[in-house]
């Protein structure tokens, strides 16, 4: 078999997931507190104030990577819903639910940051613009997988059911998206672009990237945390669980 | 009609849902007086001036009858769950996205269609002007559906369960948005004398998407939740 595609049907075993996740998940808290430390210091300490919104402007390096974030768990959501539905992967399942909470997280950031930072600078707290309200449809599909999951006794049969419930949901990810562009109200159109040149400078720019990343390696860091602990309680009948139990309290039961 | 056939078994399914929804026809009365009660509330609760009345009509008119049918929902699978039928028609060899369509279509029919048709009196109860009434309607006739077939979806995935209610609502409503917006968003167009075909326009393309995708999704959700 093709090295990579055995690496691929190792890595959906349960015990093994288990062991190489334990393995990489210092290594990603550790670049996400790094490079978030740095984004951080990059963008409240170094980055010049903006001629028109002074400091006001700086919760954009919480609010904008937070937002793409809420989009990316939810395409990554859906994506191992699909493969979950399709293949039947135990370990997509798990993928798929554990990153429910977290994007649900990222949304509820992206929604109260922008209502602080909307109070400045447009005046009010909230404002039914096309953005804000699809983000907020966005938060309330994540609170229905949460609660679809949650509310089916069967683990197994919950994580297909609001996989499911997350795929039919995909349809709002574009409008959320296109939303400043499709309806000129509001909130502001995209400013940067990973195609192409962004209308913002390279000295405000960078610690948002570096944010960026910082926000997705935690993303990961953050799943496989809630997957290992997921894994152990879906497999808790299984010889490796006992094992690692018994090798943890020395065989004591 | 051969027995035995698809069109057999679609016509065998609309004849018994429809005597089984006949011979219970005090039932049906239920959904219409719950959305007369919720719109005769919004007098009660901002005051009789025509004014103001007009100018929510016709958004209150689409939630009450939006929330009217979503409660009806629950009821879609629910006796076929109970008397075993349901899972009769998963393991039937005909198409389950064409049953559960046929099932829709009735639901639509025998819940939502006498919601449209009390329609102008609510919109009467509101003082909403009669220029906008044919686009209400018309709005109407084409998101109601649309709420019955994504609904169906959501219900398929909680059919098991015990007390869906709850959760059906925060599973359906944040995908029925959309059409609230251009539904409502065409009458308030109509209401100001704006244009209002194009909110017409996405809702029809939104219909057309979910009558062909809708059943397949819903007979895949069935699937899920019957295993």
């Amino acid at each position: 078999m093709n090295p990579l595609l055995l690496w691929f049907h190792k890595l959906g075993s349960p015990p093994y997931f288990y062991r190489l996740a334990g393995r990489f998940l210092p290594w990603l808290y550790a670049i996400a507190l790094i490079t978030g430390a740095i984004g951080l210091y990059g963008g409240l300490v170094v980055a010049p104030a903006d001629y028109q919104q002074h400091d006001s402007f700086r919760i954009i390096y919480v609010h904008v990577p937070c937002a793409w974030m809420s989009l990316f768990v939810y395409a990554f959501m859906a994506a191992n819903g699909f493969v979950a539905l399709v293949w039947r992967i135990k370990l997509s399942e798990v993928l798929a639910m554990a990153s429910a909470p977290i994007g649900a997280a990222f949304t509820f950031i992206t929604l109260v940051t922008g209502s602080v930072w909307g109070k400045p600078t447009w005046g009010t707290w909230w404002t039914w613009d096309a953005r804000l309200t699809s983000e907020l449809v966005l938060l309330f599909l994540y609170f229905g997988v949460i609660g679809l999951y949650s509310a089916i006794e069967d683990t197994r049969q919950a994580a297909r059911a609001a996989a499911f419930l997350a795929l039919v949901g995909v349809v709002n990810l574009p409008i959320v998206h296109y939303s400043v562009n499709w309806w000129n109200t509001l909130h502001q159109a995209q400013t940067v672009s990973l195609m192409g040149q962004s209308k913002m400078d390279a000295s405000m720019l960078w610690p948002l990237l570096t944010l960026a990343f910082a926000t997705h390696v935690y993303f990961f860091a953050s799943l496989l945390t809630r997957s290992r602990v997921a894994l152990l309680g879906l497999e808790s009948g299984k010889e490796w669980v006992r094992a690692l139990v018994n090798a943890r309290t020395g065989g004591r039961q | 009609m051969k027995p035995g056939t698809t069109r057999a078994a679609c016509v065998a399914l609309l004849r018994r849902d429809l005597t089984l929804i006949w011979r219970r026809r005090g039932d049906a009365l239920n959904p219409l007086l719950f959305s007369i009660i919720v719109v005769a509330l919004f007098p009660f609760a901002l005051g009789p001036e025509q004014a103001t009345l007009a100018r929510i009509a016709a958004g209150t008119i689409f939630v009450a009858l939006l929330l009217a049918s979503l409660l009806s929902l629950d009821m879609l699978f629910r006796s076929d769950l109970e008397d075993g039928s349901l899972e009769q028609l998963v393991l039937s060899p005909h198409p389950l996205s064409l049953l559960l369509a046929c099932k829709i279509a009735i639901h639509w029919l025998t819940t939502t269609l006498p919601l449209i048709v009390i329609a102008p009196l609510l919109a009467q109860m509101l003082y909403l002007p009669d220029t906008v009434l044919p686009v209400l309607l018309i709005a109407l006739a084409l998101a109601t559906p649309l709420l019955s077939l994504i609904g169906s979806v959501c219900v398929a995935l909680t059919v098991g369960m015990r007390r869906s209610g709850m959760l059906l609502t925060l599973l359906v409503l944040p995908l029925i948005v959309p059409a609230l917006i251009f539904g409502a968003g065409a009458c308030n167009a109509a209401q100001a004398g704006l244009p209002f075909t194009a909110p017409l326009l996405w809702l029809g393309a939104w219909l057309v998407l979910a009558l062909v995708l809708a059943p397949l999704a819903a007979a895949a959700a069935l699937k899920i939740s019957l295993t």
